[in-house]
């Protein structure tokens, strides 16, 4: 009688505290949810209290936002985003490679400075950085976000791709040395084939952090190179009500990243502890 | 994975790769940081015209002996500590849930994450206007009552916010902290007869200790910069009651225009984060050292 019970208690409480961890998941998605069904509301079903719940969804909202000349918001941040995450792969996969498989003297060292780089609050250096900018003529220029966003990338890139580095085993990169492979093909039969996965995941996390950056874009940026999030805090100052349009706008500006995230959850918790977790 | 020792020639073949990350991190990092450091011995507020004279550690005088910046410190050790903690907790209780096999477990995983991956300048308007708002936000919506949760609570408003994005954050680390404990270890802590909360009091916890730890140093590494939240959410108000470091030295910059205060104010977060991260770096490298002899 207890071998049968046990079990069955066992996959009691397995569903039980399955229910728990839905009902924590919906509670902490809900504010996104409630941001996606006001962005399909009307202003005045939006504002309404209590909360409206049924109503008739509408596009409306989206079509102000992109009325209200999104785009160049948009463009503005692809480009920033999209450069920046080219520049830091450039830079950070070979740098990390010197710092892995064929590792340079004091590579220890090399690496902590790296990660020392991030630490580095940017409310320190926004100043010397706004004056430089300004004196070259690089105010409101989206080209200073891309070498500023590289900046901020590198030391996470460097450390991830280390660690993605590390997984390519020795023994098949020195078989393939023996044989005579060149560096150029280790690289593309070894190494290659095995660190994609997680270049794609150092790449799309640099791409969220680019994206999602508001504190050197709002003090760098104005009309010209203000990226995505500089519209969205120009909207608040308008008139009446702009909650509906406001979440439009937000959700339409969160869904990149959305994805990127969704798509990298995987690899995330590595590229955030810069590869110390795995 | 000693370097191998070779030539000069060798030595800069291995180097050559790491080169161009590490000049443009030297170049676009350190260099501003110095100009900090020699612009805080200046008497320069902008608006002023004329020379810039040398005052030596006069701003810092200033900086430390003002009541508005000791407030900011203040308040970035409340933010920070008090996001830091109450994301841990929920963190920890959420990757425990997540832990355990149950239907559409990866599709939880995903739930949780997303406040995480939802711009934090659209979070921070998000909380400020759909949430708190006292007229129509959800909490006055759902449970009634018309208080203004910002201007009674800025802190909180702020903190809440903050633990909703960074739990998600919290949560991941741990989770990966519990997925990496031997199961025959804890099945054989259950033949012997210990019960769940024993086995985590004494198993998983001590097991997990570099984890907290890394994500603790981590997190206040990302949240003692917080800006987006305070400057959307309360504007660092009422009165002071919310500005932290970032914003005021923001303030101090782009709204009062005293460079060299600025700077001061600047190059002390820095020596404030340099012993945070010290911490950081030694948990960081142990969890190195694990992996080197792994």
């Amino acid at each position: 009688m207890t071998t049968l019970a046990a079990p069955a208690k066992r996959r009691l409480a397995t569903s039980v505290w399955g229910v728990v961890a839905w009902v924590a998941g919906i509670i902490f998605v809900f504010p996104v949810i409630w941001m996606v069904l006001t962005s399909f509301k009307q202003e005045q079903d939006a504002a309404s209290n209590p909360p409206t719940w049924v109503f008739t969804p509408t596009l409306d909202q989206y079509a102000a936002v992109f009325d209200r000349n999104i785009t160049p918001f948009l463009l503005n941040s692809l480009m920033a985003s999209v450069f920046s995450t080219l520049f830091v792969i450039v830079l950070a996969t070979p740098a990390a490679y010197a710092l892995s498989l064929r590792p340079v003297a004091k590579w220890t060292d090399v690496l902590f400075f790296f990660i020392s780089t991030k630490m580095m609050p940017a409310v320190a250096a926004l100043l010397p950085v706004y004056l430089l900018v300004k004196n070259l003529g690089m105010l409101d220029n989206v080209w200073t976000m891309v070498i500023l966003y590289t900046s901020m990338n590198l030391p996470l890139a460097v450390w991830m791709m280390r660690s993605f580095l590390l997984e390519v085993p020795r023994e098949v990169l020195e078989a393939g040395e023996v044989d005579g492979a060149g560096l150029l093909t280790s690289i593309r039969k070894i190494i290659l084939p095995i660190v994609s996965p997680g270049l794609a995941a150092t790449a799309l996390i640099c791409f969220i952090f680019a994206w999602n950056e508001f504190f050197l874009a709002v003090n760098l940026t104005a009309t010209n190179a203000g990226t995505s999030p500089i519209f969205l805090v120009g909207f608040i100052s308008s008139e009446g009500l702009f909650l509906a349009r406001l979440c439009a706008a937000a959700t339409l500006l969160s869904l990149p990243v959305l994805i990127a995230g969704w798509l990298a959850q995987n690899k995330l918790v590595r590229g955030l502890s810069m590869g110390a977790v795995k | 994975m000693a370097p191998v020792k070779g030539g000069a020639k060798e030595r800069w073949v291995r180097r050559a790769p790491l080169l161009p990350a590490l000049i443009f991190a030297i170049v676009v990092t350190q260099v501003p940081f110095l100009v900090t450091i020699y612009l805080s011995t200046l008497d320069w507020n902008a608006l002023r015209p004329g020379d810039r004279p040398f005052v030596g550690v006069d701003n810092y005088v200033t900086v430390l002996t003002d009541t508005r910046l000791r407030s900011a410190l203040l308040n970035t050790v409340l933010l920070t500590a008090g996001a830091v903690i109450f994301s841990m907790i929920l963190g920890l209780a959420l990757a425990v849930l997540l832990d355990r096999k149950f239907v559409g477990r990866s599709v939880v995983r995903t739930l949780l994450i997303t406040p995480f991956l939802v711009m934090p300048i659209a979070a921070a308007l998000l909380w400020k206007h759909a949430i708190y708002n006292p007229a129509y936000g959800l909490i006055n919506g759902l449970f009634g009552g018309s208080t203004d949760w910002i201007s009674s609570y800025p802190k909180a408003a702020v903190i809440t916010t903050l633990v909703w994005q960074w739990t998600p954050f919290m949560m991941l680390i741990l989770l990966a902290g519990l997925q990496s404990q031997s199961e025959e270890v804890l099945e054989a802590a259950r033949v012997d007869g210990a019960n769940a909360w024993q086995i985590f009091v004494r198993m998983t916890l001590p097991h997990l200790r570099q984890y907290l730890e890394l994500g603790a140093l981590l997190g206040s590494i990302y949240l003692v910069n917080t800006f987006d939240a305070v400057f959307s959410i309360t504007q660092g108000g009422p009165g002071s009651a919310t500005t932290n470091l970032p914003y005021e030295i923001y303030l101090t910059t782009f709204r009062k225009f005293e460079y060299g205060e600025a700077s001061a104010a600047g190059v002390i977060v820095v020596i404030l984060t340099i012993i945070v991260a010290t911490f950081a770096l030694r948990v960081i490298s142990s969890l190195f050292r694990m992996e080197e002899s792994r």
